[in-house]
């Protein structure tokens, strides 16, 4: 590990004057740390907003609420308003990381945790993200955690967020805190970047901005929330493709449904044409294949990523089936991924 | 050196006749407390007074030499104290029992990962740091890390019985499947560390190593002194699972540094080293063919396997092993092809050999009754042989049958429904089936035992890996001289002590447990010598001897201490004979139609593996056992990059062994009552490696009765499931 200095910042412009290239934000630092033990992040300043206060505060905002910045995600996961009014974002969250780890990692943190592209943490290996330039070595490489969408020439990695995914099903905004103290918002969706050929610039964050909070829009009643991921096993694993639901039924038909989808971009995915495919459409299987044409890709970026499109393709499906009662009641609690059954 | 007991025939079941009551008993390990409270100090732990910090270096090279390490460039970096690049640097762990030193390149790259140096600093931080910044060339030579297509392959010649083409031409329903398994790690959660100090020649070593009287030969040997210089501490161990068992890379680098820098040297493996550069298990093709004639008789058995290491390494995964022995038939034939590549080399990881080679010769079987539409289990009963099928030995004690029967019985396996038929919602339920067998040895094993008044001591070199070895030596002892088992102290993990076979291979039981008795043996005829009757006469029970009308308190009758060294070694029992633990494996599954993912809703494991010595002890590694072979089946694959070889999945974020979420809440493990006369004079086998051993199996054969499609490339990750699930139509 390299030294740094650490500074623990006394109020957000007191961090946000503190900020620079070599700079690094810390919060709960479960992703960080890592990152710098094994040197692929190398700040030679680590700034210290964990003790900030009134930043760990889940909020009424209009109809709506708003989660500070340093909200851990177990108290974010299990507050009775989030569980009651945007399930999908508790399931999200739970089916993340560990207990450990969601105790300690934050809200904002969670939001910009960095890709878990093998090639990003080696660095014996080729990176643009990691040193911008030097190619990328996922490409040839091994695909299994790679995206689908949105990925460039110069990078295939796919964000690991759970909690994104679900917050952009929600529609949730990110509040942002310019060095000015000036605040602004932006949809989950458009925090992020993609790559480019800068696949180092993670997110439309300027120069000494800091995520304050995020906002959840009012709560959407009668919907039915499910947050569906698949992994290679069956809890601490990351997402090989995700999706959050949420959906709202007239009888057998879809009134309206917003889906967001993990594991395969470098942000939370979502697409407006395929909510569009749902909205009004008889609840069934065919239904759903349509959906799930409109989504999934012709091909993958990478050959070992292209088990994702018929993964995604069925996980879609059996998301759809749970969201809309159409998969039945199942008897064991053990058979259910985290968030799995309503 | 006290005599040599040789196995040679079958002993007294003296363990059946003591009186004080604790073989068998679910104790719990003496040391626990300590473990759990963290007095326990593991090979990492205390650093000595001065002690600098080690921090291996990794070729990026796949293969090739180094042609220069740039000392300079970081030997100003303010706490870098050195820079080694010693010929003497270990390529990769020792194999098991080697007793030597394993390959020491002296520069040649074998693989990317390989430790080529090691810094040296005040703090592990910074030789770290230093170790990332280290600038090395390479001379690079073109490298090939694809089992499948590599250039230098060995062929071993076949092992055969009979006319296994005859055999397979002649049956009526056939078999003739492959599958493959990605390569593993142990996975141990303690990584690989060292602490090396020198006082004047001597060295003094602590490790985290499994088998003490092999590791103090090969690191001397490695570092070219005498034996009688190097002394080993290893007493506690965070797990080893075959990782451990020989000298490594830390040991060797942090005496070499510790020598050169003249101050005590701590090596500890980063997470992402242990996976670069300890011994991991092969990937594995596996071809099976079975013929069978229509009433499920076996004719012909074949198991061919393609397996890799690096050039020069001796070892080779084991794959056809158990299915050498358990099942009969009148042609049999065993190949094994080794690729030579670049990749991390390989060697023993839990129960090698079974561990994957069970998983596919069990769904093959599974395959031929699903072909001969008759009940699995009742598949295997009709073709468990009467002697070995290769060398005609006899069994020692064979209860595969009874664990068959009653697994399917308490298992309800009368329940299984046709596959693809049981469907609950989006997941079909399936059940499956498998045989375990793992061969039990004995390995020569030395311990001594002393005797004062009512207190007792075990000393050997043996180790504890987690297993229970504290637990069981103080047992055995304690039944042996009558005394609870608070009296007896147990003290192993230094090579100062009487030599024993070390833990690995499921052997270490039976060969420091039967040293213990026979040494605990001889004290109780120097009791009964004393108490003037003879040994068959005396009963030892609660500190009191008893024999000849003669009633005498422990206490007062060995007021001098007692001492007694035995040694014990396989005999000719083990040519006559051969001794395995057997047992079943039986699991439920549910498979999501959609998405492949897989849960393993309970599983039952029935084995027959000779006396058990503790119970809890036993089925803690029984179930441990079953949970690695759900990780087998489901989850555990290390990802190797195509074109360095290089492991991908470095930590244990990414290589997935089974979670809690993995791993239902009924697991369940039944011991038959079994008395292993022809193994060792307590009558034990191995229990270790004995649980994975077909449990992964199990599993996978329940996926294809729960959905009608056959997985074959293992762990079954959902996409893989997905594909089955496809190309079957269902």
């Amino acid at each position: 590990m390299r030294p740094f200095e650490y500074e623990r910042a006394g109020s957000l412009a007191d961090a946000s004057g503190m900020m620079g290239d070599a700079a690094s934000i810390i919060a709960g630092g479960t992703n960080l740390m890592d990152l710098m033990k094994i040197q692929v992040m190398t700040p030679s300043r680590v700034i210290d907003i964990s003790r900030l206060p009134d930043m760990d505060r889940i909020e009424t905002h209009g109809d709506g609420l708003r989660i500070g910045a340093l909200v851990t995600n177990t108290a974010l996961a299990t507050d009775p308003r989030i569980r009651a009014g945007w399930p999908v974002l508790s399931r999200a969250i739970l089916a993340g990381a560990s207990a450990q780890i969601r105790n300690k990692a934050t809200t904002g943190g969670n939001l910009l945790q960095r890709t878990r592209c093998p090639y990003f943490y080696d660095t014996a290996m080729n990176c643009n993200k990691r040193v911008p330039g030097t190619g990328c070595s996922a490409k040839g490489g091994s695909g299994r955690m790679l995206a689908l969408f949105g990925t460039s020439e110069d990078c295939l990695a796919a964000h690991p967020s759970d909690m994104a995914v679900g917050l952009a099903a929600l529609g949730a905004e990110v509040e942002i805190r310019a060095p000015s103290g000036d605040l602004r918002t932006l949809p989950v969706t458009q925090l992020y970047a993609l790559p480019g050929n800068r696949p180092d610039i993670e997110t439309h964050l300027n120069e000494g901005e800091i995520i304050t909070a995020v906002i959840l829009p009012a709560p959407r009643a009668g919907t039915q929330q499910t947050y569906r991921k698949v992994r290679d096993r069956a809890s601490y694993a990351f997402a090989l493709v995700s999706v959050a639901a949420v959906v709202a039924m007239d009888g057998d038909t879809i009134a309206e449904a917003s889906l967001a989808f993990g594991g395969v971009a470098p942000r939370p995915w979502t697409d407006a044409s395929v909510n569009a495919v749902l909205a009004g459409a008889k609840a069934e299987n065919a239904t759903f294949e349509r959906a799930a044409a409109q989504l999934v890709p012709d091909a993958a970026p990478h050959e070992e990523t292209d088990f994702k499109r018929p993964l995604l393709r069925r996980t879609l499906i059996a998301t759809l089936r749970e969201a809309t009662g159409l998969a039945g009641r199942v008897d064991t609690a053990r058979t259910a991924s985290a968030g799995g059954m309503q | 050196m006290t005599e040599i007991f040789r196995m040679n025939e079958a002993q007294p079941r003296l363990l059946d006749e003591t009186r004080q009551g604790l073989v068998g008993k679910p104790l719990d390990r003496p040391e626990g407390p300590k473990k759990v409270s963290g007095r326990a100090r593991y090979a990492a732990e205390g650093l000595p007074e001065g002690a600098a910090h080690g921090v291996l270096v990794r070729a990026t090279v796949a293969r090739g030499r180094v042609i220069r390490i740039d000392h300079e460039a970081v030997r100003d970096m303010p706490g870098v104290i050195a820079v080694i690049s010693d010929d003497r640097l270990l390529r990769n762990p020792a194999q098991g029992m080697a007793g030597a030193a394993p390959c020491q390149p002296a520069g040649e790259v074998f693989y990317h990962g390989q430790p080529i140096a090691l810094v040296v600093a005040d703090s592990f931080e910074t030789a770290r740091d230093a170790a990332e910044r280290l600038p090395v060339s390479y001379d690079v030579q073109p490298a090939e890390t694809d089992p499948d297509t590599a250039s230098e392959k060995e062929v071993d010649d076949p092992e055969t019985l009979g006319d296994f083409d005859a055999a397979f031409a002649g049956s009526d329903a056939t078999i003739d499947a492959t599958y493959t398994t990605d390569a593993q790690v142990s996975a141990a959660m303690e990584p690989h560390a060292a602490i090396a100090d020198w006082q004047g020649d001597n060295l003094t070593l602590r490790g985290s190593l499994q088998m003490l009287r092999f590791n103090r030969k090969e690191l001397a040997d490695s570092l070219g002194v005498d034996l009688a210089q190097v002394r080993i501490l290893s007493p506690y161990i965070g797990g080893g699972f075959g990782s451990k068992l020989g000298i490594g890379p830390e040991a060797v680098a942090a005496a070499i540094a510790s020598r050169e820098i003249g101050r005590p040297v701590r090596v500890v493996m980063a997470r992402q080293t242990v996976f670069d550069a300890v011994l991991r298990r092969t990937e594995t093709t596996q071809r099976v063919r079975f013929g069978a004639s229509a009433d499920g008789s076996l004719k012909a058995i074949s198991h061919d396997d393609l397996v890799s290491n690096v050039p020069g390494e001796s070892f080779s995964e084991p794959v056809s092993q158990a299915s050498q022995f358990l099942y009969g038939a009148d042609g049999l034939s065993f190949t094994q092809t080794v690729a030579r590549i670049s990749r991390t080399p390989t060697g023993s990881v839990r129960a090698p050999g079974e561990a994957v080679g069970m998983l596919a010769f069990e769904c093959a079987m599974d395959e031929l009754a699903d072909k001969l539409n008759i009940c699995p289990v009742e598949l295997r009963l009709r073709n468990i042989p009467q002697t070995h099928p290769m060398t005609g030995q006899a069994y020692s004690a064979h209860g595969l049958a009874d664990c068959l029967r009653t697994g399917a019985e308490k298992f309800g396996w009368s329940k299984r429904a046709a596959p693809g038929t049981r469907i609950e919602g989006d997941w079909r339920i399936g059940m499956g089936v498998a045989s375990a067998a793992r061969k039990s040895m004995l390995v020569q094993s030395a311990a001594r035992v002393r005797l004062t008044g009512d207190r007792a001591i075990v000393e050997t070199d043996m180790t504890d890996i987690g297993t229970g070895t504290y637990a069981i030596l103080g047992q055995i002892a304690g039944e042996m001289l009558g005394l609870p088992v608070d009296r007896v102290d147990v003290r192993l993990g230094d090579t100062d002590l009487p030599g024993a076979s070390g833990s690995g291979g499921s052997f270490g039981a039976n060969s420091a447990g039967s040293a213990t008795f026979l040494a605990a043996k001889k004290i109780r005829a120097d009791i009964a010598s004393k108490l003037g009757c003879e040994p068959g006469e005396l009963t030892l029970q609660d500190g009191i001897a008893r024999g000849g009308n003669v009633e005498r308190p422990l206490a007062d009758l060995v007021a001098d201490e007692i001492v007694h060294e035995a040694t014990i070694e396989a005999g000719d029992t083990s040519e006559s004979h051969i001794s395995a633990g057997f047992g079943s494996h039986f699991a439920e599954v549910a498979v999501n139609q959609w998405t492949g993912e897989v849960r393993v809703r309970r599983m039952l494991g029935v084995m027959a593996m000779g006396r058990i010595l503790n119970e809890k002890t036993a089925r803690s590694q029984a179930l441990g056992g079953m949970i690695w072979g759900i990780g087998a089946a489901l989850t555990e694959a290390i990802e190797h990059d195509p074109r360095t070889g290089h492991i991908v999945t470095r930590d244990l974020a990414n290589y997935h062994v089974a979670s809690h979420a993995d791993v239902p809440g009924a697991v369940k493990v039944e011991f038959l009552e079994e008395r292993d006369d022809m193994g060792n004079p307590i009558q034990t086998k191995g229990i270790g490696e004995l649980g994975i051993s077909g449990a992964g199996a199990a599993v996978l054969n329940a996926i294809a009765n729960a959905t009608g499609a056959r997985v074959r490339n293992f762990p079954a990750l959902p996409d893989r499931v997905v594909a089955a699930m496809e190309a079957a139509g269902v």
